[in-house]
């Protein structure tokens, strides 16, 4: 039997890793899945306290989390798709609508 | 060493070559590349060997061998069919059992020869390592299909395979005709793997384990107690939806289509992944499972039907094609329907007899023709070639061997196995006359195509290098026939390590009058009869099974003259027949329009859907937006005028308040996502910190 805390630390880490990419890199693509990263240390988690709680509860949150994760997937390509047609670049520092 | 409870090292060994050449590959050299690929299914060959060596040294009892690694999947507690609360829970654990060390040894000891004969066919290519790393992620795909003992893991290979399947066939990926072919394949597997994922959850329902033999013993203890009757419709679904997953991966009736278009991939991969293993994992699977389709009488019919049907379609395919990979595409086709035949009749152990025959001559076959490709620079149009036998006579004598061992030669591996197949479909209680009639005439056909591909490529003239729009077009070498050589001997060894198992592997498995079947007696264990179940018995003595078999030589005997006086002899027959016979003869050569009618019933409804849906949102969803766009424009032309004056007077005197007084604000506002997540995430911090560490 694994520790639950052992789940936990790579979480953790997993989730760093994650949130590190989306502050550093510049390329959305790679913020993107370092987004997906981030959602499946939240899986992780979740099963992690399934397992431990001995309920299915958390697998099932984490299926709910997969599939919002696909559709994310999907949304957040077709905005990369949409805004690489009209920028023609994939670094967020030349993206910067949001300014003002 | 103690190589049984090491199998779990087996598939592992090409994965770590598969991480190393796909990590690394493409700045390391390419002999090494070839040594780190093909050493590690050599040292997999070697694990096995030990491993299968130590198994029969066991009682006969005792063989079987399970090594669980950890428990994988653990989903809780589930209702089986009975009423009673099993929990859903797979190990990641390995068996080893005479069925699966048959195929271990069939799949690491051809994949290690194919390996070493890629080393030099593939040696020109872009992307050696590429290449080399699919192939060891295939083997470590194959091998957890093998050695899994449960049906989740079967499932995880099955993929794997799958998708290494498709990654291959598309290798040539600049190809179109090469990408559609690895789409091909991967949609029509789906099908299939559909049909397998069912059956596997109605095992797990009526058995509450997943465990191959958990689930044996259990059906073995169902039936005998009479909880399973044989041919309840349970179980006959079951089979039917285990063997939907074998037709998708077995490439049999109506699933098959997808396999003659795989050809578009390098030969050793024809070779390795469509003729001798992967193919296969459909045949591996039902034997796997016979326990179930024993217990299913009116499935086990299905299969042998759709078996025979499917050899005999193929075959006929076969006669006219012209692509000397093709061919021998439908010939597997025609072989794996062989297969399934003798798995319908309840001969399983004929089935894996086959296979493991088949995986021999096939896979010479495929390297042969790779060879032979090879030689004539990317040529694969038989019509194209001819005369070949003094120029490249090692390629030429081992394909003769594959061609005869196939042909059904008497003394070949392939007279033994599909002896045994045809025997056993006239004379087990499943069987028919029918099945043997229709498999004895598939057996004359494979005959014919297969000496009239040998005598097209060797023999004659040679036909190609003189009209420049034959090599106008491909790689546009434009070699004559000077330019033909033997292949290096990286791939000439191999072939002849093949041709020599294609003489000798069938005799462990003769038919009683000959010897002793060592074969079917190995896999007697894993084959034992369930209670209630039709059990074979022969009451044909042996002259009637000498007699059959001495018919089926003479089929194919039959077949092989007429090749022989068709295109060894250059005779006319061939365009005559064409010409007479033009419906039958375009019928054939366009595939019995199989492609077509599945274009019309399901890609191009599926295709047309979509477009009706594209119609559905440019029409009327944007028709809607369209219209109330405009709506809103007539409307908006009048308070446009008070927002314009009125409104937009007040605001822009607010804004440009602001705007004037607001400038220092703008210099953290940058407009830079990941600016404003760095402050969120800060802040985050700030009250974590304040949680944990704060005041209280």
């Amino acid at each position: 039997m694994v520790p639950t805390s052992y789940y936990l630390i790579l979480s953790a880490a997993l989730f760093t890793i994650g949130v590190i990419g989306v502050l550093t890199r510049r390329n959305i693509m790679i913020i993107l899945m370092s987004i997906e990263l981030m959602m499946n240390a939240v899986n992780i988690n979740l099963i992690a306290f399934s397992d431990r709680l001995q309920q299915v509860t958390g697998q099932v949150f984490a299926i709910f989390v997969i599939t919002v994760a696909a559709a994310e997937a999907a949304v957040g390509l077709g905005i990369v798709i949409a805004m690489f047609k009209n920028k023609e670049t994939m670094n967020i520092n030349e993206i910067d609508l949001m300014k003002w | 060493m103690n190589f049984l409870d090491l199998i779990w090292l087996i598939p592992l060994f090409p994965a770590a070559g598969f991480v190393i050449n796909g990590l690394l590959g493409k700045k390391m050299p390419k002999p090494a590349v070839a040594t780190i690929a093909a050493g590690a299914v050599l040292i997999a060959f070697i694990f096995s060997l030990g491993a299968v060596y130590q198994l029969s040294q066991l009682p006969v009892e005792g063989r079987s061998h399970n090594v669980v690694l950890y428990h994988w999947i653990d989903a809780g507690p589930a209702h089986t069919q009975s009423g009673e609360v099993e929990r859903f829970a797979v190990d990641w654990g390995f068996l080893l059992d005479p069925l699966s060390s048959v195929m271990v040894l069939v799949v690491t000891g051809i994949g290690f020869l194919i390996h070493v004969y890629s080393a030099g066919y593939m040696y020109e290519e872009d992307g050696f390592y590429r290449f080399f790393a699919y192939l060891n992620l295939f083997m470590f795909s194959m091998l957890t299909l093998i050695l899994g003992n449960n049906y989740v893991m079967m499932f995880v290979g099955w993929e794997g395979v799958g998708l290494c399947s498709y990654l291959l066939i598309g290798y040539y990926f600049l190809k179109r005709s090469a990408g559609d072919a690895a789409k091909k394949a991967f949609v029509v597997n789906r099908v299939g793997d559909w049909g397998f994922s069912i059956g596997i959850f109605m095992v797990f329902m009526t058995v509450g384990s997943l465990q191959f033999t958990e689930v044996s013993e259990r059906i073995h203890e169902g039936a005998a107690a009479g909880h399973f009757q044989a041919g309840s419709l349970w179980f006959t679904m079951m089979a039917l939806a285990l063997f939907v997953g074998a037709t998708g991966k077995s490439a049999q009736i109506p699933l098959y289509v997808w396999l003659p278009d795989a050809m578009e991939g390098p030969t050793p991969v024809s070779a390795l992944i469509h003729a001798a293993t992967m193919v296969t994992a459909g045949v591996y699977m039902v034997t796997r499972s016979n326990f179930i389709f024993q217990l299913a009488p009116a499935a086990m019919a299905v299969v042998a039907v759709v078996g025979v049907l499917t050899a005999l379609m193929a075959a006929t395919i076969g006669i006219v094609q012209n692509d000397i990979k093709r061919v021998l595409a439908y010939s597997t086709v025609s072989q794996l329907g062989y297969m399934f035949l003798a798995l319908g009749v309840g001969a399983f152990s004929a089935g894996v007899f086959h296979l493991m025959t088949h995986a021999f001559f096939k896979a010479l076959l495929f390297l042969g023709s790779g060879s032979v490709i090879h030689a004539l620079h990317h040529e694969q149009d038989m019509r194209n070639m001819g005369g070949l036998k003094n120029k490249i006579p090692i390629t030429f004598f081992t394909m003769a061997i594959g061609t005869l061992a196939i042909a059904g030669t008497p003394g070949l591996a392939g007279f033994f196995s599909k002896d045994e197949i045809l025997w056993r479909s006239f004379s087990s209680e499943h069987g028919h006359v029918l099945l043997w009639a229709v498999g004895a005439l598939v057996a004359g056909i494979t005959a014919f195509y297969m000496f009239r591909l040998l005598f097209m490529t060797f023999f004659g003239e040679y036909r190609g290098g003189h009209d420049s729009h034959s090599h106008g077009h491909g790689h546009g070498h434009g070699h004559g026939a000077h330019a033909i050589h033997e292949s290096p001997r990286t791939m000439t060894i191999p072939l002849i390590v093949l041709a020599v198992g294609s003489i000798v592997s069938g005799y462990i498995g003769m038919p009683a009058w000959l010897g002793t079947n060592v074969f079917e007696h190995w896999l007697e264990p894993v084959l034992e009869p369930v209670p209630g179940a039709v059990v074979e018995v022969s009451h044909y003595s042996h002259g009637v099974e000498i007699g059959m078999a001495a018919v089926s030589v003479a089929v194919a005997f039959l077949g092989f003259f007429i090749a022989y006086t068709t295109y060894y002899k250059k005779s006319d027959r061939a365009e005559r027949v064409a010409t007479q016979f033009k419906g039958l003869y375009t019928t054939l050569l366009n595939k019995y329009y199989i492609d077509e009618l599945y274009d019309a019933l399901f890609v191009n409804r599926a295709k047309g859907a979509g477009r009706g849906l594209w119609r559905f949102d440019s029409k009327i969803v944007d028709g809607v937006v369209n219209g109330s766009s405009w709506a809103t424009v007539r409307s908006a032309v009048g308070s446009g005028w008070w927002d314009r004056w009125i409104v937009d007077g007040l605001v822009r005197f607010i804004g440009g308040f602001i705007k004037t007084s607001s400038w220092p604000v703008r210099l953290i506002e940058t407009g830079y996502t990941q600016n404003y997540a760095l402050v969120m995430i800060l802040g985050v911090l700030i009250f974590v910190g304040y949680v944990l560490w704060g005041t209280p």
